[in-house]
């Protein structure tokens, strides 16, 4: 094959990583504009000729969908924007959105050859680029949707997951219909995720394709509340069931005081903002209670999210506390370091012990504990010991807990042939994302108990493909069986 | 869009909706409620339903014009439409199947436990109504009451009508004269936690529903937690019905005023929009 790439392997190794424009950290932490401003076609261009093209590209084994990365980076080279982004929806429906949120670090940018000498191929911020780029000719191009085989799917959740799921299933001919529990698509995506790291039309433009595809989606509509599985099985005319709630049930301290107004559940508090739009109080009805001092506890995606949508409203201070150190940190690096660009105050190795109240029930302080790390635990990482004597207090007025997520039980409740481990989170068949009852599938994290988009969109692809294999055994389909499996990660 | 196919003013302020709304129709129970939003701007707000009709499809109201929300609900009219009504939500009222249920309904609360004397009723159940309200212009639902119920009795604080003081002066004589089951009692905070008191000692079942600060209704977010026996419970997802005996209501009052200067701000900001459009027109 004779690459359009002008450059040798050599002059690509010595070119450097192209930094995506940003917006001021003094600037942004006054708006919900996006942070990152996109690469320009050149940048793009120049940093897809860094790529060596491998022969065995490693980077595609770090990629839970299995997108053909080396492929769509020389579409680059070639300046076929548009092609570039095809070329990904082969694999990924949602490329603007995973180039945005994927932990590139830990994924495909992770194996990228040149990263073993230098710093590796911005694949995240390409694929952002093209599928961009796609966007704004005007002209998303809509997939192929098969014959339509007679077979009608409903699809619980529009997360990653379920946009996944669903899209996967119209490709192949069923009949696709969602059900989604808030009165706006998108799961997380939209209501934990700030604009300003996802814009709304970003994931509107993306769910817009799925609608396009004849995909039909109800809203207000809670599976286990408004309608079952059962029902949906049994009296609705559904053949086959896709769940992909999410793990969407916040976890608390226990600790003394945690009901304290003023103490909020990361999810109601991004929730209250991303969603109800609490910013914009009272032009929006929905309130917030953000006051000059705000404590996050935790060091994840979603402790950095409430911590820099907090800065924000413009308190004085925000704070962040977390039992380990930074290295132990769960959050995207990309986000750990614009919170500390934005200004957040880390306090490593530090837990909350009690929330102390003014005489309205309103935190006022919280009283906090330095810790050292210990033995590694079960999942391998140093636990965490307090050091006695060490307290200290803070004065806060509003606290953020971003603990992590359990299984919310409004379906396996409603539904108990569903069976959870004992943390709530559904049992699957590994191989095809079936659960114990027979004809429902689920991936996400509802299997998972919280992980990543793409990691959820993987297992929704899996699940899909099982639950298509099902449909064509059970109902006799001239279609070819799929293998379903993908490498693992 | 739900459209409002009637709207009746009951009392100052506080209105009763039909509202179109087949699928909460469809699988609504006793206890139950809708989480609502009017528009796209607009918050989400709990309400109970008063009643529904699973042919017709549509679901009863009663707001109480008490803020920012329900009073812009209050000034809509037949024909409007609601952005959303999500339901049913919570889970449905667990009552002592046997003797006499007294339901004990304050300001909405009156209109929330219908469904549960409908229900008790029609199982041949003797059932008891109790209606509190601080004047008599302000006693909902009273017709409702009296043709669901055995016997009926009114409260009003100021005495212009039936029994004068609070619920629990209609409620405490029953207590020597009835064989009593269950009570359900709904309604502002103090009511429920004075009926409680009056029947912890008794051991008589005494169910309230919570009216906690919600967001989701559906277990996402834990902004409407209570503690109940001791334990953080999510009033939308384990009830918002609970053993009246044992909720902590001391909290339950100061988490409901978690908003209370943004409820104003908002107000006022309402009420200076008010005033530009009438200079306007
Ligand atoms: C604040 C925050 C930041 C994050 N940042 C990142 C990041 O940067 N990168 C990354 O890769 N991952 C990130 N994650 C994790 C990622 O968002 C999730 O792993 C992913 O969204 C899981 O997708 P899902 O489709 O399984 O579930 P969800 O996105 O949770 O979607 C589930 C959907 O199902 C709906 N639902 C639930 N129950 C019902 C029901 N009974 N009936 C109908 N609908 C129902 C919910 O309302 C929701 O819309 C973040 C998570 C959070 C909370
Ligand atoms: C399960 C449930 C069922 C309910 N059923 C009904 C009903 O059938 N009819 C009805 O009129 N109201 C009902 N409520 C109360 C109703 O949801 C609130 O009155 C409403 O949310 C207030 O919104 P607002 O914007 O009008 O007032 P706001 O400006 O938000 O508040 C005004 C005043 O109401 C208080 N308040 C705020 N939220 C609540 C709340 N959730 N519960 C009680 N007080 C609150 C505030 O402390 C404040 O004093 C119910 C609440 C719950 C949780
Ligand atoms: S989908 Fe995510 S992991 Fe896969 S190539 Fe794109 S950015 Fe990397
Ligand atoms: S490993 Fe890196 S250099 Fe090799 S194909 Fe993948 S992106 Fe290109
Ligand atoms: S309202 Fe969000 S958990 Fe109850």
């Amino acid at each position: 094959m004779t690459s359009a790439n002008p450059l040798t392997p050599k002059e690509r190794m010595q070119v450097p990583r192209q930094q995506m424009p940003e917006q001021d950290a003094q600037d942004r932490v006054r708006n919900f504009t996006e942070v990152p401003l996109g690469l320009t076609p050149d940048m793009a261009m120049l940093e897809a000729r860094r790529c060596l093209e491998c022969r065995k590209p490693t980077c595609m084994s770090g990629c839970p969908v299995g997108v053909d990365i080396p492929a769509f980076l020389t579409l680059i080279v070639e300046g076929k924007f548009v092609e570039a982004a095809w070329k990904i929806k082969e694999t990924n429906i949602l490329p603007a959105i995973c180039g945005r949120v994927c932990p590139q670090d830990e994924q495909c940018e992770k194996l990228c050859l040149v990263g073993k000498k230098k710093h590796p191929i911005g694949i995240g911020m390409l694929e952002r680029f093209v599928a961009d780029y796609e966007r704004s000719t005007g002209e998303v191009r809509i997939p192929n949707v098969g014959e339509p085989t007679g077979c009608k799917v409903a699809v619980v959740g529009s997360g990653p997951a379920g946009l996944t799921a669903a899209f996967e299933l119209a490709k192949r001919g069923h009949t696709v219909t969602i059900f989604e529990a808030l009165h706006r698509p998108g799961g997380v995506l939209f209501y934990g995720i700030p604009r300003f790291r996802l814009p709304a039309e970003v994931i509107e433009a993306e769910i817009d394709v799925l609608k396009q595809m004849g995909v039909e989606i109800i809203l207000n509509a809670p599976v286990g509340k408004v309608v079952t599985i059962d029902e949906l099985l049994n009296e609705e005319g559904c053949d086959a069931i896709f769940v992909g709630t999410g793990a969407g049930l916040p976890w608390f301290t226990n600790l003394p005081g945690e009901n304290l107004n003023g103490i909020y559940s990361a999810n109601e508090y991004l929730t209250r903002i991303n969603l109800m739009r609490a910013d914009q109080f009272p032009n929006n009805a929905t309130p917030v209670y953000c006051g000059q001092r705000v404590a996050v506890i935790g060091a994840g995606n979603t402790a950095m999210d409430a911590a820099r949508v907090s800065l924000r409203m413009s308190p004085e201070e925000v704070h962040i506390f977390y039992r380990r150190t930074r290295n132990e940190a769960p959050a995207r690096t990309e986000e750990l370091e614009h919170a500390i660009q934005e200004g957040v105050q880390f306090h490593w190795l530090t837990a909350p012990t009690r929330f102390i109240g003014d005489d309205n029930y309103f935190v006022k302080q919280i009283e906090v504990q330095k810790m050292e790390l210990g033995e590694p635990d079960a999942s391998g990482r140093r636990r965490p010991v307090p050091i006695p004597g060490s307290e200290e207090v803070y004065d806060v007025d509003t606290v953020v807990l971003a603990l992590g997520f359990g299984v919310n039980p409004l379906i396996t409740d409603s539904t108990p042939e569903i069976e959870t481990n004992k943390w709530g989170v559904v049992q699957v068949n590994k191989e095809t994302g079936e659960t114990s009852k027979e004809g429902v599938f689920a991936a996400g994290d509802v299997i998972t108990g919280g992980a990543t988009v793409i990691l959820a969109m993987g297992q929704a692809r899996t699940a899909a493909l099982g639950l298509h294999n099902w449909l064509i055994e059970r109902k006799g389909l001239d279609m070819p069986v799929e293998a379903t499996a993908l490498e693992a990660v | 869009m739900h459209k409002i196919i009637e709207r009746t003013d009951v009392a100052p302020d506080t209105v009763m909706f039909r509202i179109e709304a087949p699928m909460v129709a469809r699988k609504a129970q006793p206890g139950h409620f809708v989480i609502i939003r009017i528009d796209d701007d607009g918050e989400r707000i709990p309400l109970s339903l008063a009643e529904w009709h699973r042919e017709d499809g549509w679901i009863r109201l009663i707001v109480q014009g008490v803020g920012y929300t329900t009073k812009r609900l209050n000034a809509m009219t037949v024909g409007d439409a609601l952005l959303d009504v999500v339901g049913p939500l919570g889970r449905r009222t667990e009552l002592p199947e046997n003797d006499t249920l007294v339901v004990i309904g304050g300001g909405y609360g009156a209109g929330a436990v219908l469904p549960n004397a409908r229900e008790a009723r029609a199982q041949g159940r003797r059932v008891i109504g109790i209606i509190g309200a601080r004047t008599k212009d302000l006693v909902l639902v009273e017709d409702d009451m009296r043709s669901i119920c055995d016997d009926t009795y009114i409260t009003t604080n100021d005495g212009s009508y039936g029994i004068k003081g609070f619920v629990t002066h209609a409620l405490e004589p029953l207590l020597e004269t009835e064989t009593i089951g269950a009570i359900l009692a709904v309604g502002p905070v103090p009511m429920m936690r004075a009926v409680s008191d009056l029947t912890r000692e008794k051991q008589i079942p005494t169910i309230v529903s919570l009216n906690a600060v919600m967001v989701d209704g559906t277990g996402m977010c834990g902004g409407c937690r209570v503690t109940v026996g001791g334990e953080t419970k999510f009033a939308c997802f384990h009830g918002p019905d609970f053993d009246g005996h044992q909720v902590n209501y001391d909290e339950l009052v100061l988490r409901q005023k978690m908003y209370a200067a943004q409820e104003k701000a908002a107000l006022d900001h309402s009420c200076k929009i008010d005033e530009q459009v009438a200079t306007l027109t």
